[in-house]
């Protein structure tokens, strides 16, 4: 639990040091001098980013985090994580105290035009859902008129919440708290009937319960929440690197390269595996890196699809299936540039 | 030139102006720094955000408001929630505090003990741990709505909140309730004049029966003048949760309830240390002159403790002016719940939002320590 004196003073904290910080726009430089990338994760979301026991970190949006290491320092161990709740994480971007939130953060035309920020990608599309418990006998959301909703406050499911019921003429009690172990103990106490997120994450919220058997999610959509890694506006370069440390990922699968195949695949004759893995073309040197960048990532981190089961699919206790997230080939979304 | 710095009056203008001008400068670079790195970064600025809609529901208002107001009107809902539990906390935790501060000094052993118990166990635990106590393990406890605690058909107790009948704003309710009021003004003005007699004539006027006699006759005279007409909406339950009537919600309790228990602890200690200051020879002609420990506490004692005490409560209802920010663990919508926290999360403006925040505290701040500091300067002993 974070107390409010934290809170408010990385909030003035941030608001001083925009001040004071003569504005930096080289952040690939400034990473480069001091050796390690600056980025914010979620304090705690199973699949997305959270922490065993002996500290390490591990979850899709923390792969993006590793990922962009790995092409700009060539090791994906070297980041220095900062866990962020809903309400910290663009000040903390704005401010400077991070250089890349990857903390399912959901891309929106505000986010993206009025708080000085680029989204450099989708990593997961998702949607809002709704969690609720078995004894309530609830089987659709359109019969949840009337029930006291918790949600983390400050998010897009807050706005999106209020909408939905306001479009379907419903009522609703808000509960809204600022993070999602309050959240968590206000639906395992009863104090709100219904919990909404993000589907995946209502599912790693779930088996966090004591009884995760007593609970079930709706089969309810009700938004569209591309979430994504952000960095700030104002530094193309540094944007360029995240966006195509990101797509080096989803090529890498589309080209069938894995971190288990990657040191053979460099000899391949496919055109499209060299210039991915730099062996040729200087793609990696337009970018301000090394050529190799894209190699480093797989062979160190792995394609989108190995880092997808490994930490929200059927190789993750949340054994969420790829959907949307598989890739165009295959009927999902997930789709990179050439890289050409 | 040389000569004149060696005059100490000028030296010291001197370096005053060099003070002034080095601040000046200071806040001058950090003002353009500010806004050269925001324009750079491309981040809105102006409070032109105020009257965009909100879109986000708020579920403990005071007036009305639901997502299709303003961020301005989010930001006068918290500010009212802020000065709501404020003033709540402060009137009972002064009422608490005066009691537990006087049974510190009773010369029962067991009720001086229990006091002294409290104020140690109370005070010595962080207020943040108080509140998510009360909040998560206390109410949090409660049964489920559809198995609520009921009293007297009308009341409701659950884990969602305490629901109470809630009287219809009619004539008759308006009536009855400025007729209530007006005995309250009716017998401040009563007191002053019995005082003022009781100076001069030294007859006594049974002030206390008066006023409590009024507030019996009066209100009830007023509720048949005004058409008799008292209409209840009481709370029921509908689907998930009761509505109706009027709910004090789990947060809204807690954070009470934390607040007060804390805060009564260090205004029982400004009591006491009042009391203990007023010297035993006082005490001691007052029961000299034949009044009982009552009345040697209450006309006596009392009256001279609570000078001393006024200071150092000022600084603890300060305190709870601030504390009650903390509400924001547990979700209560105050100004930092709703405005330093939600509304700067979906507008992102952190530089404006956060100086109206703390604008806002200073502001209350300085109005409660004048407040309280006029109070302090009428109760002081004139000296004759």
């Amino acid at each position: 639990m974070k107390s409010k004196i934290a809170k408010i003073s990385i909030a003035t904290i941030a608001a001083l040091s925009l001040s004071a910080s003569v504005a930096s726009a080289d952040t690939l430089s400034d990473t480069l001098s001091q050796g390690y990338l600056k980025c914010g994760i979620n304090s705690g979301l199973p699949g997305f980013a959270s922490a065993d026991s002996k500290g390490h970190w591990s979850g899709i949006d923390v792969e993006v985090c590793r990922a962009v290491a790995a092409a700009v320092l060539g090791d994906q161990t070297k980041v220095k994580y900062t866990s962020l709740n809903a309400k910290e994480r663009f000040t903390a971007l704005q401010s400077g105290e991070i250089d890349l939130l990857s903390r399912n953060t959901t891309w929106t035309e505000t986010r993206d035009s009025s708080l000085g920020l680029n989204f450099a990608g989708v990593n997961f599309y998702d949607g809002q859902g709704f969690l609720v418990h078995k004894s309530l006998g609830v089987k659709n959301a359109k019969e949840l008129d009337g029930a006291a909703v918790c949600v983390q406050s400050g998010t897009t499911t807050e706005l999106n919440l209020a909408d939905y019921f306001r479009k379907n003429g419903m009522k609703y009690k808000l509960v809204a708290y600022d993070s999602n172990d309050q959240v968590l103990k206000g639906f395992e106490t009863g104090r709100c009937d219904v919990i909404t997120s993000d589907s995946s994450q209502l599912y790693s919220l779930r088996i966090k319960l004591k009884n995760p058997a007593g609970s079930m999610v709706l089969p309810n959509i009700i938004s569209k929440e591309p979430l994504g890694p952000v960095v700030r506006q104002g530094d193309d370069k540094w944007f360029n690197i995240v966006k195509w440390s990101y797509n080096a990922m989803v090529a890498a699968e589309e080209a069938g390269i894995t971190s288990k195949n990657v040191d053979s695949m460099l000899k391949s004759n496919n055109p499209t595996v060299k210039r991915i893995l730099g062996v040729e073309g200087k793609l990696g040197e337009n970018l301000g890196l090394k050529k190799d960048f894209a190699y480093q990532i797989i062979k160190q981190v792995g394609n989108y699809g190995e880092v997808f089961e490994r930490t929200v699919g059927m190789g993750s206790p949340l054994k969420i299936k790829r959907g949307l997230n598989a890739l165009w080939t295959k009927g999902g979304l997930q789709y990179s540039p050439p890289f050409r | 030139m040389f000569a004149l710095l060696r005059d100490r009056k000028v030296r010291g203008i001197l370096f005053q102006l060099l003070t002034i001008i080095g601040l000046v400068a200071f806040l001058w670079y950090i003002g353009t720094n500010t806004v050269h790195n925001i324009e750079q970064r491309g981040i809105r600025t102006g409070f032109g955000f105020l009257t965009g809609t909100s879109g986000f529901a708020i579920n403990d208002s005071p007036i009305a408001y639901n997502e299709t107001y303003t961020y301005w009107r989010v930001f006068f809902v918290g500010l009212l929630n802020t000065i709501i539990i404020s003033v709540i906390v402060i009137f009972l935790s002064s009422i608490l505090g005066l009691i537990i501060g006087v049974l510190r000094l009773s010369n029962n052993w067991l009720i001086a003990k229990l006091s002294s118990a409290y104020i140690d166990i109370f005070r010595n635990i962080p207020i943040l741990l108080q509140i998510l106590f009360w909040y998560n393990v206390v109410l949090a406890t409660l049964p489920s709505p559809r198995k609520s605690i009921e009293l007297f058909g009308s009341i409701f107790i659950n884990n969602r909140g305490f629901y109470v009948p809630k009287p219809d704003m009619n004539s008759t309710t308006i009536g009855v309730m400025v007729s209530v009021a007006f005995v309250f003004v009716f017998v401040f003005f009563l007191n002053r004049w019995a005082n003022k007699r009781h100076e001069e004539t030294g007859e006594d006027f049974p002030v206390l029966y008066t006023g409590l006699g009024l507030l019996v006759v009066v209100p009830i005279a007023a509720y048949f003048i005004f058409g008799a007409n008292f209409n209840f909406s009481y709370p029921h339950l509908r689907g998930f949760n009761f509505t109706g009537g009027k709910t004090f919600y789990p947060e809204f309790l807690a954070l009470t309830f934390a607040l007060t228990i804390y805060t009564a602890t260090f205004i029982a200690e400004a009591v006491r240390s009042g009391i203990e200051a007023v010297s035993k020879g006082q005490k001691e002609a007052a029961a000299s002159i034949g009044l009982s420990s009552y009345q040697a506490l209450k006309l006596v004692v009392l009256p001279q403790a609570i000078r001393i005490a006024i200071p150092p409560t000022i600084n603890q209802y300060l305190n709870i002016v601030k504390n009650s920010s903390l509400a924001t663990a547990i979700g209560y919508p105050e100004l930092v719940t709703v405005f330093a926290g939600t509304t700067l999360n979906q507008v992102g403006q952190a530089i404006e939002i956060i100086s109206m925040t703390m604008l806002v505290y200073l502001v209350v701040s300085l109005v409660v320590s004048a407040l309280l500091n006029w109070i302090n300067f009428k109760m002081k002993i004139k000296e004759r």
